[in-house]
């Protein structure tokens, strides 16, 4: 054997793997998304094409909105509709503990990667304003709740068309994302503990235990359905202002 | 991985330190840092590392060193000390107390710890925030924590010292500590965000406190 022993100096880090790559990626994702969703959000515009509503601006509770789903907000709210809904879903992401964790790890770099340095100095983690808010993580997840019931409602509308009931490409589309934000919200950690999580013992709790072990299964694949569904919406809203501007025709399957 | 050290040790450097047990993963004695990653040695294959290149085999850094491998590890000891330990509920009317399978097994992954430490070695926390070290306890002692306070039989309250002494709220759940369980603990999953959820039940979330105001009290 070619060994040699050598005492090393500590050095503070010492990984020879491409580290950096996961949480580059991850930054570069994030940061497109968001650059995307605030680009898709101040549109104000090209977000129905009947009978498709983007799911960003889903629902559209304001009066001036192309196609209204509740009129909550009046004829005042002159800013994109877009603005009165997206804090809820943005909320919940940035407060959910795998976002959180991909975030933390390649924006903040605290840490970048394990065993590598934390870039954070003066380190506090979730105990000081504002990053202690992100323990208000279950009241995003109660809010988003009503969001999905308007996005599967805007899959469901996706049925009808103008001449009738049908299935296009669209509807396709509406009814994947919907699905797949189903199971990133109910894989959800706050899910979990209101589910059952919150129990010491599931004796005499049947329900609560079966909810409990169904969300912990769906909880193994949160940060899959994380990315898939971030994907997804972002493709259902790019399809919809394709079609909206006319440079794409919606197939009709039926 | 430890084959190699041991051989090194037996032919080249008779004085190099390092601790070894059950060279099957289950004592947790031989942590080390293999290409700067926190690994048991032992069940660290050469050929599973890149070929062609030095490979490097250090200390737990989060540690002091006394020697080559061995570190001072009393750190995590201190910790666990300062968790009150099982406080049994009243037995029944039988004057037995019992448990049912589903909560057994919930719980039993926690138990499945093998005190390797190399969850708090890797912990950025322990690792590279020595001032928050009298203010954190680590992954390793909220694993023993939910282990208890997940168990349907106990009726200690350690959700004060969770927030407070233990300082669950300096974890930023990047999971590094599940990374490099050796028992594939899901140690951020199963047992920090769940007592972060109980943490956030008991002080940062208002409806609950309100609802508990209306709550009988036994």
């Amino acid at each position: 054997m070619d060994a040699r022993v050598i005492r090393l100096e500590p050095h503070p880090a010492q990984r020879g793997d491409a580290w950096w790559a996961a949480p580059l990626l991850t930054a570069i994702a994030l940061v497109a998304f968001v650059a995307y969703a605030v680009w898709a959000a101040l549109q104000n515009g090209n977000y129905y094409a009947a009978p498709y509503l983007s799911p960003f601006y889903s629902p559209c509770v304001a009066a001036r909105c192309t196609h209204v789903s509740v009129p909550l907000v009046g004829a005042w709210w002159t800013l994109s509709p877009a603005l009165l809904v997206l804090w809820v879903p943005g909320g919940f992401r940035a407060s959910c503990y795998y976002y959180r964790k991909a975030y933390y790890r390649s924006l903040f770099r605290s840490p970048v990667a394990c065993a590598v340095p934390d870039a954070a100095r003066d380190y506090r983690g979730e105990t000081r304003f504002p990053l202690v808010l992100q323990n208000v993580h279950r009241y995003f997840f109660y809010l988003t709740l009503p969001v999905l019931a308007f996005l599967w409602w805007d899959a469901l509308r996706a049925f009808r068309f103008a001449d009738g009931w049908g299935l296009g490409l669209g509807t396709l589309v509406l009814c994947a994302n919907a699905a797949l934000l189903t199971l990133y919200c109910l894989s959800c950690n706050s899910c979990r503990h209101a589910c059952g999580g919150h129990l010491d013992s599931f004796h005499g709790a049947p329900i609560r235990s079966r909810a409990w072990k169904i969300v912990s299964r769906l909880n193994e694949k949160h940060r899959e359905f994380g990315w898939v569904s971030l994907a997804s919406v972002v493709l259902a809203d790019f399809y919809v202002r394709l079609l909206s501007v006319g440079l794409l025709n919606d197939p009709r399957l039926f | 991985m430890l084959d190699a050290v041991r051989e090194v040790q037996a032919t080249q450097a008779g004085d190099l330190a390092v601790r070894w047990n059950c060279k099957a993963g289950k004592c947790g004695s031989c942590s080390a840092e293999v290409n700067g990653i926190p690994r048991l040695m032992c069940m660290t294959r050469l050929d599973g590392l890149p070929t062609g290149e030095p490979v490097t085999v250090g200390p737990m850094r989060s540690f002091p060193l006394i020697r080559d491998l061995v570190t001072d590890v009393s750190f995590n000891y201190e910790k666990a000390a300062g968790i009150p330990s099982f406080q049994p509920v009243p037995a029944g009317a039988d004057g037995k107390r019992r448990m049912y399978q589903e909560d057994v097994e919930r719980i039993q992954e926690f138990h499945r710890c093998i005190e390797c430490f190399l969850c708090q070695n890797t912990c950025h926390v322990v690792r590279d925030h020595a001032d928050l070290r009298p203010h954190y306890s680590g992954p390793r002692s909220f694993v023993r924590i939910a282990a208890l306070e997940m168990h349907p039989l106990d009726a200690g309250d350690r959700l004060p010292l969770l927030k407070d002494g233990a300082g669950i709220g300096l974890c930023n759940v990047t999971k590094c500590c599940t990374e490099v369980c050796p028992e594939q603990i899901r140690i951020t999953d199963n047992a920090i965000i769940p007592l972060k959820e109980r943490v956030a039940d008991r002080y940062y979330d208002p409806i609950a406190a309100f609802l508990r105001c209306f709550k009988r009290t036994p």
